[in-house]
């Protein structure tokens, strides 16, 4: 079934009885080509690259829960490619260009929303800092406006210009940045993929990898055995759980990223917003709720929920940009499981197991990611070789040296 | 969280700075002939539990001592509270 505005207005006037099932509900098959372990945005974005662009379809995705119940319905949907290193920023923007084009390319109503993202800074220096990491991503196609006090002021009249320890002096703005609709993202790419064959299993926890000579056959299920040509495992915030049933050790800790959301207001911020001298960001749902976040707890945790003294330090973040902030009243709050890698970026790689693939270690960024992430997956699995835009995304840098290091404070997960 | 100090008994866990896996405590010999290797497994792998987890927490905003804490990262309950040097020497470091 072809979504579009006629439809809507047909099943409006009919009583709306023609609606159907947005995908089957198919038992596991023997085997398949490919299995990917994990139906979240990544795993299931994976799957629809793989199906649309690379023409494979006897593909399953097995998924433990029900699919987009891990971090894809967590995060705070913010888009972005302000990345400044050359391993990762071509990788960002190509995300980028698929989101501004991804509703109509999977004919789903995901609420792209293009509204902007301002980076603040609040000293010469980071001034300079900034202008750096603009102009690394005007190399790499993507925009970036080096915005002056005044610059802010016409877009967030209500910031906190003269903060006395914390005054603004302007804000790297990126006017592509934005929000997405997180869950419509997963039932998007599901759609997708169901409707050209792909197998999406709900309720089959993944128990074990499947090992013959050495190589990785396929999957052991709480729904039995699932055999593979190759095994992609796309498990972000349990990728040490899962890849431990391999032998394998990761460069990635699990820590808990807190995200918060207030009460409905009326329109009052106009794009995303995130504070330059601590760890602060705000945007505003399309219901009116303020959307906000800051630094993950810092300690390793599997724990969906985090402690108090993240939840007073990101008030604390918004109260010294946005004093208005304090009027409104906190709705709801929860934790999201991130994988920190040991440089802040990701991985998409093959492991040293023949059959084997990896996707994981997107600290608390997967979210943007999402596109390029299911793009350059499915080019690796359909290829054996990564996609142009990702390949220095590998599991081996730290030993070769080739880390991605975009904050520079090395090998401590809690501080990138 | 509150942490049971040794020393000073429970202290909110916001007076102190994670680390990580107390693993680090273990460091390789760089005289070792594979120690480039074990260098790069002891700086950059984990175990990373789910579960039972042992790791480096340091008392900055008190004693400034480094302690050993095993807590549950599921549940994020702490079962037993030990100084690091105790750890360390235990283990066949001299401090």
């Amino acid at each position: 079934m072809r979504y579009s505005g006629f439809k809507v207005l047909w099943e409006g006037l009919t009583g709306n009885r023609g609606w159907k099932p947005v995908w089957r509900e198919p038992e596991p098959k023997e085997s398949y080509d490919i299995v990917i372990v994990g139906g979240g945005g990544h795993g299931l974005a994976t799957a629809y690259y793989l199906a649309k662009q690379f023409g494979m379809t006897n593909i399953a995705v097995v998924e433990k829960g029900w699919i987009g119940s891990g971090n894809v319905g967590r995060n705070t949907t913010i888009i972005r490619s302000n990345y400044m290193l050359p391993g990762n920023e071509p990788f960002y923007e190509f995300s980028m260009k698929l989101w501004e084009n991804l509703e109509q390319d999977f004919n789903y109503n995901a609420m792209v929303s293009q509204r902007g993202i301002i980076n603040l800074f609040h000293s010469d220096p980071q001034r300079d800092a900034f202008a750096r990491r603009g102009n690394a991503m005007r190399m790499a196609g993507a925009d970036a406006v080096l915005l002056d006090r005044a610059g802010i002021e016409k877009h967030c009249p209500f910031l906190d210009f003269d903060n006395a320890r914390f005054p603004i002096k302007g804000g790297l703005w990126q006017p592509r940045g934005g929000t997405v609709r997180h869950d419509a993202v997963a039932w998007g790419y599901a759609r997708g993929a169901d409707a050209r064959g792909v197998d999406i299993i709900q309720n089959c926890e993944v128990t074990g990898f499947v090992m013959e000579n050495g190589e990785c056959k396929g999957v052991e299920t709480s729904r039995g055995t699932i055999r593979a040509g190759k095994t992609a495992v796309c498990v972000a915030g349990s990728s040490g759980r899962v890849m431990e049933k391999a032998g394998m050790r990761l460069p990635i800790e699990s820590h808990v990223l807190q995200a918060f959301v207030s009460e409905g207001l009326k329109p009052v911020i106009p794009g995303v917003i995130t504070f330059g001298a601590g760890h602060f960001y705000v945007s505003q749902s399309d219901k009116g709720g303020l959307v906000f976040g800051g630094d993950i707890d810092g300690y390793n945790t599997y724990a969906q929920r985090g402690n108090l003294p993240v939840v007073e330090d990101v008030c604390e973040g918004g109260m010294a940009i946005m004093p208005m902030i304090g009027r409104a009243r906190l709705l709801r709050m929860w934790g999201g499981v991130v994988d920190m890698s040991m440089d802040g970026s990701p991985f998409i790689d093959k492991t040293h197991i023949d059959g084997l693939y990896f996707n994981g270690g997107w600290c608390y960024g997967g979210f943007k990611a999402t596109p390029a992430s299911g793009y350059c997956y499915a080019h690796l699995l359909a290829r054996d070789e990564p996609h142009p835009t990702a390949t220095e995304l590998r599991l081996d840098r730290f030993l070769t040296g080739n880390i991605i290091d975009e904050k520079g404070v090395g090998a401590q997960p809690n501080l990138h | 969280m509150i942490i049971n100090h040794p020393l000073l008994g429970p202290r909110d866990a916001s007076e102190f700075v994670y680390l990580g896996d107390a693993s680090l405590i273990d460091r390789p010999d760089w005289q070792h002939e594979n120690s480039q290797q074990e260098f790069h497994n002891y700086l950059y792998l984990r175990d990373n539990p789910a579960g039972e987890h042992r790791e480096l927490w340091f008392h900055e905003q008190g004693d400034r001592s480094w302690l050993v804490v095993t807590r549950n990262t599921l549940t994020h309950e702490i079962s037993k509270v030990e100084l690091a040097r105790d750890v360390a020497k235990e283990r066949g470091r001299d401090k």
